[in-house]
Order: C-alpha cells, then structure tokens, then sequence
C-alpha cells in the first residue's frame, strides 16, 4: 500500500464518524426546535387553523433573520453558549449547539412548506367534525404532511451535513475539519479529495435514502 | 330543527349572505339551491359553525349555537355531519381508520370504534372495502366512505355540500338514493346544498332558492317547480 494512502485510510474514519456524530446529533436538536416553531408557523399563517397575523410576522421575520445569516457568522456569534452549556467551543459536541440552533429556522420553513401541501379539504373536514386544533395538528396535519416531512428531514440532513464541513473552520473536527487542516493549510489535495469523496457517498445516502422513504410511504396510500 | 334568523355575513365590502331566515324542519331533506355566487357556501359554513355571522341568529333545536366558543362550539359541531364534493378523505388513513376518526376525537375506547365502523360501513354498504386504502376506491366509493364518516358520531344533521357534482350520473342517483334511505332509517335531517335541479327534485321535500345572498324564494318543492315566482328558480329550471 503507498504511503499516502495508508495514512489517508488512518484519518478518515475518525473524521467521518465526528461529521455523521455532529449531524445526527445537530438534525436530532434542530428539529426538536424546528418542529414545533414550524407548525406553529403554520397553524398561524393566514392559511392556517387559527391566523393570527401579527405573531405569524414576528416569527416569520425572525425566521428570516436566521436563516439570512451567513451560517459560519452565526457559528461564531453562537460559540460563547456552547462554552456557557457544554464548558468548550471546540470539537464536535461544541460545534452541535450552534449548528442546530443555526438549523431550526430551516427546519421550520420546511415543516411549515410540508404542511402547506396538506389539503385544505382535510383540515376543513377535520374542522367541521369538531376537532380541537391539536387533534388536527396530530391526527391530520402530520400524518397527511408526512411523505413530505420525510423528504425535508434528509433534505434537513443534507443541509447540516454542508455546515459541518464549515464547522471545521473553526475547529469542530470532521471531514471539514480534515479538509481543510491537512488538504488547505499543508497543501494535501489528495486528502481533500478524500474528504469530499466521503461527503458525496454521505449526502448521496441520505438522499437515496429520503426519496425511498418518502416514495414507499406514498405507496401506501 | 335548524332555525335562521336574519343571518348575514360580509367579507370585505361584499354583502355574501344578505339577512337569510330559514327554517330547516326534523326528518327531512332540505335543499339549498342557487347558481355559484349566490352565497350557497357561505351559507354552509354559517350552518355548520365554521363561521360566525355578522348578525342574526340561530337554533339547533331550541338551543341558540351561532354565539358558541370554545369547548362547547367543537361539541355543537360533532352533533353536524358534513360530506363534501372532493369527499375530504384523509389520504394517510385507509377506509376504516377514515370513519374511525371522529370517534377518535370523540375519545370512545378502541374496541366500541372497530364494532361502530363496522356498523356504519354495513349502512352505507361499503363493508368489503374495510382495509381499502383510498386510491383502490371508485369517486361512487368514497363518497360512501365520506357518508359513513359523517354519520359516526351520530349528528342530528348531515349537511352536503354539492355532494354528487363530482360523480356520473348513475353514481349520483346511488348516492342520492343512500342519502334518502338513510335519512328514512336514522330519522336524520338533511341539508342538501347544490346547483342541480335534479339533485333538489330528486330527494328533496322543501327548497329555498338563493340569489345574491338572499332568498328568492321557498317551499315546498312541488310547488316551486311548478309556479316558480321568482326570476332565479325559473332561470334554474330552464337550464336543467
């Protein structure tokens, strides 16, 4: 075996479980935010179950706000509560708190975009047999938004997946990370190389895996 | 049964439903007729609680429902059964989990559900698509699934909105003809609200004819087909 390629295989792996642990770790908390502001943006809208404008304006600018952010900005404004929560701002479990802070705003525009998709004949009906409106967030909202919801949370995944190769910038471990301390600053392109080839198999994946997740949930219906 | 008393309803500086006072009697088909525009939907919603009017009044029975909130509005509403044209099905649940639902909301216990969804899917003869999914189902089927869901909770009412417009006119006579029969054994009310004549003539014993957000004309429906007074029943009866 050549010895650039033994000392590749010896970085990657270490690197590739950091990236998928942060983006895993980061999708799991930015839902747990996103979710809920999301259905809540859209119970809100003027098309939702209870319009209620001025508070949908507010979320939905501040919404805006975030997600306007160039996302490495944001990362570094966010470090000082990952010391304050987690006592570091460096490595992979530093760099879980902004980045799922830094998602959830997305993740509220596509759960909110997924929900919008839902009949309004549904929600109608569901309205007019006298459901409450978190029966119809629950029973109907998101079992019917479903297949949908499926394709944003690899979409969500994939997405987070970019910001953590970012995250390496400023040295939260990962592929990122990898890339750019051996193949930017030491002038090893076949590292990055690497790094990227593992990315693409890891968002490739999650794709592949999203669509046929969602397809098979449609053939159920 | 259901009692309106100069109900009106404005959206923006359109006057949509125009002091309607009706009087829906028990154990019977009424029906609710007009060209598109003339106020029929809106109409429906005031009816059954998705919309409160800017003034007026109304009675389910002797009780007063159109200044209802909260709590004691979603139960008024479960006393009403509604289908629609696009039948509203909920697409992520099969045929039985459909007519399951609003004795889900209900909160009844599993094991009364499963025996009262099989109860309502033999009354509107559909039994053998139980475990169906919904895109297995011909428009004819659904409807009869959508009649099934609407009738689970037992409402006193069952309102349908352009109900048959959707399905060919054999299908629509069968459909019709569940709606009279069913009517007959629950001893239910049923407001039919459409812009076919035949729809009226097929099932229905009084009608009120809408146009502009007021009432035209009404009675009994033999004898508004045969004199009609006003302009808008003779224009519906020389299109069908």
């Amino acid at each position: 075996m050549p010895p650039n390629l033994h000392e590749i295989l010896g970085l990657l792996p270490q690197a590739t479980l950091e990236t998928i642990y942060m983006t895993f770790a980061s999708t799991f908390l930015a839902c747990l935010l996103g979710l809920p502001l999301g259905i809540y943006l859209f119970v809100t809208s003027p098309a939702g179950l209870r319009p209620q404008s001025a508070v949908y304006n507010i979320l939905s600018r501040l919404v805006n706000l975030f997600r306007s952010f160039p996302f490495i900005i944001l990362m570094i404004l966010l470090m000082p509560l990952s010391r304050l929560l987690i006592h570091t701002s460096i490595g992979p479990a530093a760099v879980v708190i902004p980045l799922s802070i830094s998602a959830a705003p997305f993740v509220a525009r596509v759960v909110e975009a997924a929900l919008e998709e839902v009949d309004k004949g549904c929600l109608l009906a569901a309205q007019a047999m006298g459901s409450t409106d978190w029966q119809i967030v629950r029973k109907v909202l998101l079992p019917e938004a479903l297949p949908a919801l499926v394709s944003g949370l690899a979409l969500t995944i994939i997405t987070i997946i970019g910001y953590t190769a970012m995250a390496g910038a400023i040295g939260g471990g990962g592929l990122g990370d990898l890339a750019i301390r051996f193949g930017y600053y030491r002038f090893r392109q076949d590292i990055t190389l690497a790094a990227v080839v593992v990315i693409l198999i890891l968002v490739e994946s999650v794709q592949l895996g999203g669509t046929l997740f969602s397809r098979s949930l449609l053939n159920k219906r | 049964m259901l009692r309106l008393e100069k109900i009106s309803k404005q959206y923006a500086s359109l006057q949509v439903v125009d002091k309607i006072s009706l009087d829906v009697p028990p154990g019977n088909i009424f029906g609710i007729i007009g060209r598109s525009g003339a106020g029929k939907s809106t109409l429906l919603r005031l009816m059954n609680l998705l919309e409160k009017p800017d003034s007026g009044a109304m009675y389910l029975g002797e009780r007063r429902v159109d200044t209802l909130s909260g709590r004691e509005l979603l139960l008024e509403r479960r006393k009403m059964g509604m289908i629609f044209q696009n039948f509203n099905l909920f697409s992520s649940r099969n045929v039985a989990d459909n007519v399951a639902y609003p004795l889900e909301i209900a909160g009844l216990p599993r094991r009364q559900i499963d025996l009262r969804v099989g109860e309502l899917l033999e009354l509107t003869q559909i039994s053998d698509k139980r475990r169906a999914r919904l895109r297995e189902l011909s428009g004819g089927q659904k409807q009869r699934v959508a009649i099934a869901r609407a009738l689970a909770a037992e409402p006193q009412i069952l309102f349908c909105d352009e109900a048959t417009s959707a399905l060919d006119p054999q299908t629509t006579r069968s459909i019709l003809s569940l709606i009279k029969n069913l009517q007959k054994f629950l001893q239910i009310t049923v407001v039919v609200v459409t812009h076919q004549m035949e729809v009226i003539r097929a099932i229905c014993e009084q009608v009120a004819v809408l146009e502009d957000g007021h009432v035209a004309e009404s009675g009994a429906v033999k004898n508004v087909f045969a004199r009609p007074k006003s302009s808008a029943a003779r224009e519906l009866l020389h299109a069908a």
